[in-house]
Formats: structure tokens, sequence, C-alpha cells
């Protein structure tokens, strides 16, 4: 359950790809997560979601303002190593994440790399991927399995790492419903497990399932609160060129219809849920 | 109508012969008539991408034939290359095969294989380009410098210019943001409306094939499991979930409804329908609370 203890902190973060273009591509963003904590970050393409990703593992380096991982300034190279194990990244095309031909050695690389002793690997290996719902696959050939379990071998690449963090860059993007589905279920495991997660989606319903929701449009952070208060906002969700998920779609409409529906309906679950008090 | 597409009987096996073959497609059969906006979904695996390279001849049959207007793709002397111009495939992420160093000239790649002559090449290129809103200053930019919904565009465009009878698409929208979704979808949707030609679209999404489509095609497991209108495909919601499919929330809403014991109809997959099955409903029961 989160608390109160932040693990990854921004602070008027300012990123520039070229700087001698005016447009920043994060442009002022402060933020506090806290340990145990899922948060969505929705935007459309462009918005700076990616790019304020890559600072939370020191892929990219602020321009101005601090990036805190655990306390660590990811500006100084000292604490690099630290920051890479705290926060671990997923990125969208799975196919561009795996460098072995066996599950279970893909999922050894880090380890192996870290320098981690053999019997320690196995034990981390093992451990991520039953987490990671992959372990009947570990001796399959990546290239024989389904986005949605490439993707979670990935995962387990990066849980293996005993990150405190997980950043996940659109991972479900290019998967189909159930590879989708699958993804969702890890992350619910990884949660429960107490690994904060991070997940940058373009999916309203699995926004819907965090326990914060942060909006990003040209660089800046402009809704922020729990899926009910943000898909609460259609209009306002509209004018950054989002959705809301269908089921609140719904009820804005029925209410525009003049029948009653609270404001907090985000799911179907509870959109049926409300429909049957009325019509029962 | 008459009929654009003729599958009879289609079956395909991957590495015939070898140990590791498989059906991937087995006894379909089923026709397209012209101008018909035509989903098709299934789960990964199910067969929908072998299916529809075999319209312009890219698979060819194990067994069974593929007609496109009345013509056997593989019969003795059928001109293959022909139907290449008559059925147009827009592939999974079609931006990567952009090779040109303009986008107006990628667009005109199709075109000038075809043989036409430079000004009606050039007209295509303008009305391809107006269809995915493209403008005059980005078809004269390297595809390298749009972005991933631009690009996507561009190659949309170049199969637009070759004036297919059919549109083929796999999955046009994955991978961008709702706003890019509805975009291309909706260029799609208003293309269909003004050519007339056949459109059809793979999709992984339920609620993207209930907004543009007016048939759908279900594929489960190498063989057609439903193949009917968008109304009547969506009234077996429960048979989609079980072929594991994800429907719309609105759909999963009213299954729920009727499972809790409401007497309310299952083939709701639009906001608009949604609602005024609800007003009716709150109608009837108000005028049975009022007798």
């Amino acid at each position: 359950m989160p608390n109160q203890e932040s693990i990854l902190q921004a602070q008027n973060v300012h990123f520039r790809y070229d700087p001698e273009q005016p447009k920043y591509a994060v442009d002022g963003v402060t933020l506090d997560i806290r340990r145990g904590e899922f948060v969505a970050v929705l935007g459309a393409n462009g918005c700076g979601k990616s790019t304020l990703a890559k600072h939370f593992n020191a892929i990219l380096l602020p321009e101005a303002g601090t990036v805190l991982v655990e306390g660590m300034d990811t500006r100084n190279e000292d604490h690099l190593y630290d920051v890479r194990q705290k926060v671990g990244m997923v990125f969208q095309n799975p196919d561009n994440q795996i460098v072995a031909t066996i599950v279970e050695e893909d999922v050894a690389f880090a380890p192996e790399n870290l320098g981690v002793p053999p019997e320690e690997i196995r034990t981390r290996i093992d451990e991520a991927m039953k987490l990671a719902g992959i372990y009947e696959k570990r001796d399959a050939a990546p290239y024989k399995l389904s986005g949605g379990q490439k993707q979670r071998v990935a995962i387990a690449g990066v849980i293996a790492m005993r990150p405190d963090c997980l950043v996940l860059d659109e991972s479900t993007a290019m998967l189909d419903p159930h590879g989708r589905a699958q993804v969702m279920k890890t992350i619910h495991q990884l949660r429960a497990a107490g690994i904060t997660i991070v997940s940058i989606t373009h999916y309203m319903e699995e926004a819907a399932q965090a326990d914060r929701v942060l909006v990003m449009s040209r660089g800046r952070i402009v809704m922020e609160g729990t899926p009910e208060q943000v898909f609460s906002q259609t209009e306002k969700l509209h004018s950054y060129h989002l959705d809301v998920p269908q089921a609140a779609e719904l009820r804005d409409e029925l209410v525009k219809a003049g029948i009653p529906m609270p404001e907090n309906v985000i799911t179907p679950e509870a959109c049926a849920e409300e429909l049957f008090k009325l019509l029962k | 109508m008459s009929e654009i597409i003729r599958v009879e009987n289609l079956s395909y096996i991957y590495n015939l012969g070898m140990p590791d073959a498989t059906k991937a497609l087995d006894d379909v059969s089923f026709t397209v008539e012209e101008g018909d906006f035509v989903g098709i979904i299934g789960s990964t695996g199910s067969g929908k991408s072998t299916l529809i390279s075999h319209f312009n001849g890219l698979n060819r049959p194990t067994s069974g034939r593929v007609l496109v207007d009345g013509k056997d793709l593989w019969e003795q002397g059928a001109d293959l290359r022909s139907f290449r111009f008559l059925v147009g495939l827009v592939m999974q992420y079609p931006e990567y095969q952009l090779f040109e160093e303009t986008c107006a000239k990628d667009i005109a790649y199709g075109p000038r294989n075809m043989g036409l002559d430079e000004a009606e090449i050039q007209r295509r290129i303008k009305e391809a380009a107006a269809f995915v809103g493209l403008s005059d200053e980005l078809l004269e930019k390297s595809p390298f410098e749009l972005s991933g919904g631009q690009k996507r565009r561009v190659a949309i465009a170049g199969v637009m210019a070759m004036h297919p009878r059919v549109l083929v698409l796999d999955e046009p929208a994955a991978g961008l943001d709702p706003e890019g979704r509805d975009t291309i979808l909706s260029q799609i949707k208003d293309y269909h409306k003004k050519t007339g030609i056949t459109v059809l679209l793979v999709s992984h999404s339920m609620e993207d094939i209930a907004k543009y489509a007016n048939r759908v095609l279900v594929m489960h497991r190498a063989k057609i499991a439903m193949y009917d209108t968008v109304e009547n495909v969506f009234a077996r919601a429960q048979e989609l979930l079980e072929l594991g499919l994800s429907v719309p929330q609105v759909t999963q809403i009213f299954l729920k409804l009727r499972q809790m014991g409401l007497d309310i109809p299952a083939d709701v997959y639009t906001i608009p329908y949604a609602v005024k099955t609800i007003q009716k409903a709150l109608a009837a029961k108000q005028a049975g609370e009022v007798q």
C-alpha cells in the first residue's frame, strides 16, 4: 500500500532535445511518487510523457530542475548504477528488449551483468519469472512467444534486478486485448509485492485501475487525481485530446439526457450496478 | 450490389509436409459485396492476417479458391500482378516500409509502377494526400522527419493512390494515441463513403469495429466463427467473450445487467444506442409502476 515515503521526485524539471529550440519537451514538471503507488500517466502523442519517464532512471538528465530517486540526484554520476537498479524500465516493443535465445537466459542477463553470484541468480530469476507469470515458459525461445508473453519476459528481466520501481512506457501498446490483460495482471501482482508502478499508457481502461492518474499536455502536468476524479472531467480530457473510458462516457451521456448517475462511475462494473439500481 | 470477393473452401497450411505444419485457415468460405465495410476480428493466431494475404495473392491457397471480381487469382494464365493493384493491402506498421526521399515520391511509387502518366500520378498524389490530411508542405518532406501517425498516413495514401477496388488494412490504428486512432479511422471511413470502394479492416478493437464497419467477420482457430451485420454479431456478446475477444465496455455493461436479471437487450454496442435503450427501459418501468 502507498505510504508517505517518496520514491521518485521531480522538482521543476525542464528538458529540451535541442537546446537551440525554444520548445521544451518537459516544461516544468514537479511531482512526487510514493513507495508502493500505482500511477498512470496519460497524454496525447508528443506531450512529453515518455521524455519524463526517461528521467526516472537517468536515461535523460534534466536541463534544469532535479530528479531524485530515493533521494539520490540522477545527475550525480556516482549514483548511476544505484538509480538504474532501483528503477527498471520496460518499453513499447518487446522485440527490442530481448537479447537471449532462451527465456530464462534473457531474464538472467541483468543480474549476470550486475555480478550477482550464480546461485543467487537462480533464485532471483525463478522469483522474477513467477512474479511476471512466465515461469512455465522459462525454457522456450522468445521468438516463439506471443507479444504479451514476450513483454512479460522483458518485465521479468527487469524484476530480476530487484528494483523498487517499475516504469512502463506504453508497454501494452503493441499487444492484443488478451496480451494487454496478461500484462495488466502482472502489474497488479508486482504492486501487491510492493513494487511501485509508473505506467504510461494510451488505454483509459488501464489508467482507471491505477491509484492515481496524471495527465500531461505540452510538457506539463495539467490534471492529477484519483481515476474517479480525473475521468469525471470528460470535457477537460477531450480538450487535451484524450478520451474517458466508455463506461464514464455512457454515464456522461445519461446525465445529459436527464438520467441521474453519480459522478464517480468509471468502470463497467460500477456503471452496471448504478443502472441496476435505477432499472430494477 | 455485386460480389467483389468470393472465398471457397479456403485452407492454408504453414510449413506443409514439415513436422511443425500448422493449419492457419481451415475450410473457410464467405463472400464480400462490393462497397461493404467489413471489420475482421479474432485473437492473435486466429488466421486473420493469413486470410487477408490471400486477397492479393501474397499467399497461395493450400486448397480452395479465392476470387476477386469474379476471377481466380491462381487460375492458369491469371495475371497475378493485376490483383496487386485491384486489392490494396496496408500491412501492420506500414510506416516501416517507407523508403523514398520525399512523401510525395513514396505515394507515387505504386501509381508509377502501374505505368500511369506523370500528370495522372501527380493528380493521384494530391487526391490521396487529401484523403489522409497531408499538407503540401509535408509532401515535400522526407518521411523520416514526420511523426509516427503522419508516416502511417503517408503509407496508407500510397495504397489509396493506386485506386484499388478493395482496400485491406491490417490494424491501421495500432499503437496510436486515441486522437490518432480516431483521425486515421475517420479518414478511412470518409474515403469509403466518397469512393464507394470495399474496405476490409483488421482490428483488435471491438469499439473501433462497432464504430466504423457495417459487417463483422469473426475468426477463431482458423475458421469463421461469425459473419454478420454489426448488430447481429454484438447480440452474441457472450459468445464473443467465450472466444477470448473483448467486447466494448457498453456491451459489457448490458451483459452484466442481463446477468443481474434485468430484461434488457444485449446487442448494445454504441453509446447513443445505449442511452436510448436505458431511456426505453426507464419509461417501461415507470409505466409499470403507474399501473
